[in-house]
């Protein structure tokens, strides 16, 4: 033991690293995590290109590169996409700005959870997509369906993270607000939203990933545009290619919906320990 | 004297039945310096938290009063209490508006000039209750009101907080509550000692001359021991006979 880490010391000790070895590895590290991604397309396209992969079950990734080039060259790939990202950024910012609303009403008065909250849980255990075929009954295939499901995914995972979130805000700095003077809207500003904030966010996040999911079963149902939809008039014309193509989108899509609200979320939270420059390693 | 006066009368406070306080008679004068001291669940925050307005007396009255304004009362808590989503100056500063500047002056005075962008969390304990002393002072209360400001700090770091709280009331005076655990401490810096037993005043000591008082004083020494030996045979105290039992709960099972 002892002398692992003396030897370890001195190792160290004998090699001072230089900038550019430091920065080197800063790099390595960086990459990382692409490593694995790049190693299991590289082999998919060994299976494609040696045969041991039949291309009636999954085309290999050139087919892919093919089909995304000449769909963009027609212009419908971006087409498709704009329409797809327009539902979920509309639905999710429906869904979230309600489900903020009612959950900081419920999470600060006593009165609105002893009305709404039983509701609100009860609701909450319908499973969204069994909403589905009543939406088109009501709505037939237009817009509106596709947001409001997307709405319905997202708004009870944000409405549970706030009311939980303001909750769970410490009651004696709340008493300390109070005795400093503070109005009941500054203590709602300074102390009670700040201190759900983590949480708050822990629900958007999830929520983003029930939106896409949403979306992915609405436009595979009744749709003429989008992601979904493509994937859809793919399989009916035995395009495997194509919806392959459709599901990296989702991968990638999601990926980054991921990235950005990690994001804001060392934005907002940057006072907090596990949050701040140094905790970002991880 | 600055400072606000306060009269408390036959103030009593339950929670579920037990008394915690029962009939306190309280009369604090513009600009004194009292310290409550006694065991530990006497009621000693309760009393002061009814005093800051945060809690309700069960029955009694309390009355804070200053001639010309309504009296200011600012409490800082037995636990620090920060935000940490607030930078230390945004701590100092909070429910006031356009108060930067003295922010940064009472910071500067408490040692934690150049600290004013920082969070909480990167504070030591020492600093984050200096911190929640300037932001009480900051308020210029008429009556400060301390729970155990400086329990948690080591004993130098107490000692230079002690040094600081009594140089900032020379400057300005005002009237001070101060609940502690320290005997010295209350007897260093007040002008009023009040022991608390079984949610009642057992005992008023009024000390002589000018606060704070030299450390080594020899009739400083005697009363520090008188008060602790007669807090020693308060109820919550561990008492001789409790001792032989956690002995026992101590021993090593085989
Ligand atoms: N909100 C509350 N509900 C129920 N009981 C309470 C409440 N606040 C205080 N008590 C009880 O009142 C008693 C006195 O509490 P208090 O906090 O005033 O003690 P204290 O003298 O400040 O003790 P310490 O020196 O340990 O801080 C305790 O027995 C405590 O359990
Ligand atoms: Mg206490």
């Amino acid at each position: 033991m002892v002398d692992a880490t003396s030897g370890n010391l001195s190792a160290s000790g004998d090699l001072p690293p230089s900038g550019l070895w430091r920065l080197s590895g800063r790099v390595a590290w960086q990459l990382l995590p692409w490593v694995l991604p790049v190693l299991l397309i590289l082999l998919w396209h060994g299976a494609a290109i040696s045969g041991h992969l039949n291309r009636s079950v999954l085309p290999g990734p050139l087919d892919v590169v093919d089909v995304t080039i000449s769909l963009v060259n027609r212009g419908q790939l971006q087409h498709h996409i704009l329409v797809s990202l327009q539902r979920v950024a509309l639905g999710f910012a429906l869904g979230a700005v309600t489900g903020l609303a009612l959950g900081i009403i419920v999470g600060l008065s006593i009165a609105a959870r002893q009305i709404a909250d039983l509701t609100v849980q009860m609701v909450r255990t319908v499973p969204h997509l069994a909403l589905v075929p009543l939406m088109i009954f009501w709505f037939g295939i237009g817009e509106e369906p596709r947001i409001l499901l997307v709405a319905l995914g997202v708004v009870f995972s944000v409405y549970i993270n706030t009311v939980s979130g303001i909750r769970s805000v410490d009651p004696k700095l709340v008493e300390m607000g109070r005795s400093y003077g503070l109005s009941k809207a500054e203590l709602i500003w300074s102390i009670i939203l700040p201190g759900a904030l983590q949480q708050i966010l822990t629900g958007i996040r999830y929520a983003l990933g029930v939106a896409w999911l949403t979306l992915v079963v609405a436009e595979t149902i009744a749709s003429r545009e989008g992601l979904g939809f493509l994937a859809q008039d793919a399989r009916e014309l035995l395009r495997l290619d194509v919806i392959v193509l459709v599901i990296l989108i989702y991968a990638v899509a999601g990926w980054l919906a991921d990235f950005l609200t990690r994001l804001v979320e060392a934005r907002l939270l940057s006072w907090h320990p596990s949050y701040s420059q140094q905790g970002s390693r991880t | 004297m600055s400072g606000a006066i306060v009269n408390v009368r036959h103030l009593a406070r339950s929670f579920g039945g037990k008394r915690v306080l029962d009939g306190i008679d309280l009369d604090v004068g513009a600009g004194e310096f009292v310290s409550l001291i006694g065991a530990s669940g006497v009621g000693k925050s309760t009393l002061l938290k009814i005093v800051a307005g945060l809690d309700q007396p069960t029955s009694g009255t309390l009355r804070i009063h200053k001639p010309g304004k309504p009296a200011e009362v600012r409490m800082m808590f037995q636990e620090d209490r920060l935000l940490p989503w607030r930078t230390v100056l945004g701590n100092v500063i909070l429910g006031t508006k356009g108060h930067e500047a003295d922010g940064v002056d009472i910071l500067c005075a408490i040692g934690l000039g150049g600290r004013e962008n920082e969070y909480p969390s990167v504070l030591s304990g020492g600093q984050r209750q200096r911190t929640a002393l300037a932001r009480a002072l900051l308020h210029q209360p008429d009556l400060l009101l301390l729970d155990e400001p400086f329990g948690a700090l080591d004993a130098l770091t107490r000692a230079a907080m002690q040094e600081l709280l009594s140089s900032l009331l020379r400057e300005s005076p005002r009237t001070v509550l101060l609940v502690t655990h320290d005997v010295e401490e209350a007897l260093l810096l007040s002008d009023r000692v009040i022991v608390m037993r079984s949610g009642k005043i057992a005992r008023s000591l009024s000390l002589p001359g000018p606060r704070p008082r030299a450390r080594g004083d020899a009739e400083l020494a005697r009363l520090k021991e008188e008060l602790i030996s007669s807090l020693l045979h308060d109820e919550g105290a561990p008492a001789p006979s409790n001792a032989a039992r956690l002995e026992r709960a101590l021993q090593p099972h085989d």
